[in-house]
């Protein structure tokens, strides 16, 4: 009994999934990128979130939202077990990527957190040059070349829109950069480690309108090659810019589906009274 | 009534002022006469030439070589240690485990214990135990076994654990937790975090307690009464096992036990101020250091 | 020239693999870092263990206790182990630590809580920034330059206000170990006052109450735990503070209740007398005995400190 055959065995158990019923309907029968099965959470003694069923699809934007304090941002870091930072809490239910379940044991960490890249919702560049910045994934690896380090920099910083702004400045620090070009080196930076998922929490939300606006057409150019989780409390971002859109409300997966029904035809009188903006 | 009561409060906010005046005038005397005595004897020879005639002429700079021996030694062995027991009780262990609350309260504890009784743990283990173990081991007649450089510095060493630690925790406390989950998230270790983004982050407040150890080891003289320092030697102390000597102790034998009082005063004084020089020097340094950094924090650079 | 996605391809298989990647050299580092952080429990054990060691005998062996035992300590006010008879009464040397103390904090209290009071109440901003680094460089003025001090210009001076018949006596040590422990006091003081959350003392104002009475009403009473701990800190460094007093109180064991007559306390015995006692004799076992009581008193005194502090935060949080 080797890891291998191990894996093997988890793999075959688990690369079937039984599709879970969600808002009447089977979510696509094409494999998710990401299964969640009976997801719950624990803050302490307060439960944040209560069984969670989810499917998030390959290489498509999916957009939570929900009023403050629904649990969405607590959702999203469950994918990449950045919760396990926080002293205090726990969870029961698995998560599966590529039909892995990440809570199962012997997990390394680290490389999870590789594959399932995270832009936080206040920006957080190292106090270090721009290039330090976002070649920092790639050092930890154990990468050194320059020539590699050079190229990823920048394909990356072009892919976040920002290398024009930024070429001739690479070795001045990324803290003295604007709100909404610090933004686009965490997401440079979180692009250099070829993540397959990339989780965003509210990636525009401490930006102006413009710098906005280059962010989401970011997001929907990323698509192609990345699978995006994005949490907003933007409606209107949503509708704008994600295929699929999950209501989430007090701690509950309320209503999953593709955004136009979403929005226009939801099913759940939670899910209408919150888009309507009835409340929140 | 309203005036009288102003009067009385005015009365006591003006005590409280007169209060910290005080402070100021004590500073201002104390640093001012050792300034007045000793600066007239101040000179290069002062400082790098040895003292002749019983103390009576010539210079100090043996116990200027002695006293930065000693701190050298010193820092060698504390900063690793205290640097690393911050980093274990900010960036791994869990906050209220037993293990996390019985290493504060040694540290705390430490720092209270006095510094005879530093002097007393230097001869008792260092010297007695541990060194005397080592000539038996070896079957040396007495090399380790008496007080030397070493068991100085090692005692001091412990003394200023405490200073370290407390410095090196809340450097690395004034790192935001952001920025080490900036990097978690892109897969680094927590090792790796903590070398390639949290250290260089605190490096000023690590460096601030090393600076205030150091000035503390300077000018402590009880822990290394009995564990090393010596009043007059005819040769510099060139390996560990060697006596030393060093500017606090000069003062306090040369300021008790001189047979004439008149004839040392001016080296006397002079070796107080290039020691009160010192210390307070490497103190104005870490403060400074310090208010930059928590400054720099403020305003969120 | 490879890139990520292909050096990813050859260790595909080790995406999220059922075991941990063991790196040696993390591992390694992450033991060191947790075995380091024992020298602190070690050396605390190690300092009791060794000066219990050596007093130890004072309770132990019957030659030592025929000179020295804990009867003989207190039955006797001489304090004289360098004679024929040797007599190691330690009343008159408790008793000389006890004035010097009393000395000390008596000018201390005032004067560093005073200073607190200011510093965080009243002193406008610009000098607030000033006060505390000045107290930091009194702070870092080392005891044997204090002693120094004391002895060749303190003694002088207040011998020519109070003609006392002794030049170094408890009163000078006393104000000289004040000027050590008036930072110490000041800066746990000062802290204490400053997290007085300011919302309290809005409320204060905003009943009409004027700067001084929110402040000794409000502010003083709610910080007075950490200004205690403070207080119980200074103590405790005031009974364990050797240079000054080594070089300022006369070193001679007297028991007499006159603050102007030398004393002897019980630190500046052990180092003055050290250098020149015979290893393993009655003597030798004394002193480590007064220091190990020395160890003990402030053992309590930081244990009794962190408890009133604890008493602090649980009160501003609410919890009492």
């Amino acid at each position: 009994m080797n890891a291998e055959s191990i894996m093997r065995e988890e793999t075959e158990a688990n690369i079937e999934p039984k599709t879970p019923e969600i808002s009447g309907k089977k979510i696509e029968s094409v494999t998710p990128k990401i299964l969640v099965e009976k997801l719950d959470f624990y803050y302490g003694k307060t439960q944040a979130l209560k069984d969670i069923y989810i499917g998030i699809q390959e290489n498509q934007i999916t957009a939570f939202i929900g009023p403050s304090g629904c649990g969405k941002s607590t959702f999203l870091r469950c994918l990449n077990r950045m919760n396990d930072l926080i002293p205090g809490t726990r969870s029961s239910g698995k998560v599966f990527l590529d039909g892995i379940d990440i809570y199962s044991r012997g997990i390394e960490l680290s490389e999870l957190r590789r594959k399932v890249g995270m832009v936080f919702q206040k920006s957080n560049p190292f106090p270090k040059s721009i290039f330090e910045n976002v070649s920092y994934g790639l050092r930890i690896q154990g990468i050194g070349d320059q020539n590699i380090l050079e190229e990823t920099v920048e394909r990356t910083l072009k892919d976040a829109a920002l290398w024009d702004e930024v070429k001739d400045k690479l070795d001045q620090s990324a803290l003295k950069l604007s709100g909404g070009q610090q933004q686009r080196v965490c997401i440079a930076r979180a692009l250099a480690v070829e993540p397959e998922v990339l989780l965003m929490d509210e990636p525009a939300s401490a930006l102006d309108p413009i710098s906005t606006a280059k962010i989401e057409e970011l997001i929907q150019d990323l698509k192609k090659n990345y699978t995006i989780v994005i949490v907003t409390h933007n409606m209107q971002q949503a509708a704008r810019i994600s295929d699929y859109t999950g209501f989430f409300f007090l701690g509950e997966l309320v209503e999953f589906d593709q955004t136009s029904k979403i929005f226009t035809n939801p099913r759940d009188k939670r899910t209408e009274d919150y888009v309507t903006g009835r409340f929140g | 009534m309203k005036l009288r009561l102003n009067f009385f409060g005015s009365f006591f906010t003006g005590l409280t002022l007169l209060a910290t005046l005080i402070i100021f005038a004590i500073l201002i005397v104390i640093i001012g006469n050792i300034v007045l005595q000793g600066h007239k004897i101040i000179s290069w020879d002062f400082i790098t030439k040895a003292p002749r005639e019983g103390m009576t002429a010539g210079g100090i700079f043996p116990a200027i070589f002695g006293t930065v021996a000693l701190v050298i030694l010193m820092i060698i062995a504390v900063l690793p240690v205290g640097v690393m027991t911050a980093i274990y009780l900010h960036e791994y262990a869990k906050s209220e485990s037993a293990l996390t609350k019985t290493i504060r309260f040694a540290v705390n504890n430490l720092a209270g214990v006095p510094s005879i009784v530093f002097g007393l743990f230097g001869l008792g283990f260092f010297i007695q135990f541990v060194g005397a173990g080592m000539d038996n081991f070896f079957g040396l007649e007495v090399v380790w076994g008496q007080p030397c450089l070493m068991w100085a510095a090692l005692t001091l060493a412990l003394l200023n654990l405490p200073v370290v630690v407390v410095a090196s925790e809340e450097a690395l406390r004034a790192v935001p937790s952001e920025i080490r989950e900036a990097s978690f998230a892109l897969g680094a270790t927590k090792w790796q975090t903590i070398r390639r983004v949290v250290l260089p982050q605190a490096l000023p407040g690590v460096l601030t307690g090393a600076i205030l150890s150091i000035s503390r080891g300077a000018g402590e003289v009880a822990p290394i009464m009995f564990t090393g320092a010596a009043y007059f030697l005819p040769y510099l102390p060139h390996k560990p096992t060697d006596q030393f000597m060093e500017l606090g102790y000069h003062v306090y034998v040369m300021a008790t036990q001189s047979p004439d009082v008149e004839a040392t005063k001016p080296i006397l004084y002079g070796t107080v101020l290039v020691l009160l020089i010192l210390t307070l020097l490497l103190n104005f340094i870490a403060i400074f250091i310090r208010s930059k950094v928590r400054r720099q924090m403020r305003q969120g650079v | 020239m490879e890139n990520l996605k292909t050096i990813e391809k050859k260790h595909q298989s080790e995406f999220v693999i059922s075991k941990k990647r063991f790196r040696l050299s993390e591992f390694i580092i992450e033991k060191v870092i947790f075995l380091s952080s024992f020298f602190a429990i070690l050396g605390v054990i190690l300092i009791f263990v060794f000066i219990f060691r050596e007093a130890l005998p004072v309770f132990t062996s019957p030659e030592v206790k025929k000179e020295a035992s804990l009867n003989l300590f207190f039955s006797t006010v001489t304090w004289q182990p360098i004679s024929d008879d040797p007599r190691y009464g330690l009343i008159a040397i408790i008793f000389g630590t006890f004035k010097v103390v009393v000395v000390a904090l008596f000018f201390a209290i005032p004067i560093s809580v005073g200073a607190a009071m200011y510093t965080s109440e009243f002193a406008p901003l610009k000098l607030k920034e000033f006060i505390k680094p000045i107290v930091e460089i009194l702070a870092g003025i080392p005891s044997v330059v204090l002693g120094f001090f004391a002895l060749m210009v303190m003694a002088s001076f207040f011998h020519s206000i109070f003609h006392s018949t002794m030049r170094l006596n408890a009163f000078n040590a006393g104000v000289a170990l004040s000027f050590a422990i008036i930072p110490v006091i000041y800066s746990i003081a000062e802290d204490a006052l400053n997290s007085v959350p300011r919302s309290l003392k809005e409320a204060s104002l905003a009943l009409g109450a004027n700067r001084w009475q929110t402040a000794f009403r409000v502010s003083l009473s709610v910080a007075m735990p950490g200004v205690l701990a403070g207080i119980i800190l200074g103590l405790g460094r005031a009974v364990g503070e050797t240079m000054i007093v080594l070089m300022a109180s006369g070193n001679a064991s007297m028991l007499s209740a006159n603050i102007f007559d030398s004393v002897r306390t019980m630190s500046a015995t052990i180092a003055a007398e050290l250098g020149e006692v015979v290893h393993g004799s009655a003597h030798y076992n004394v002193l480590f005995f007064i220091g190990a009581s020395l160890f003990i008193f402030t053992l309590i005194i930081n244990s009794l400190a962190q408890l009133v502090v604890g008493r602090l935060q649980r009160k501003l949080a609410g919890k009492i």
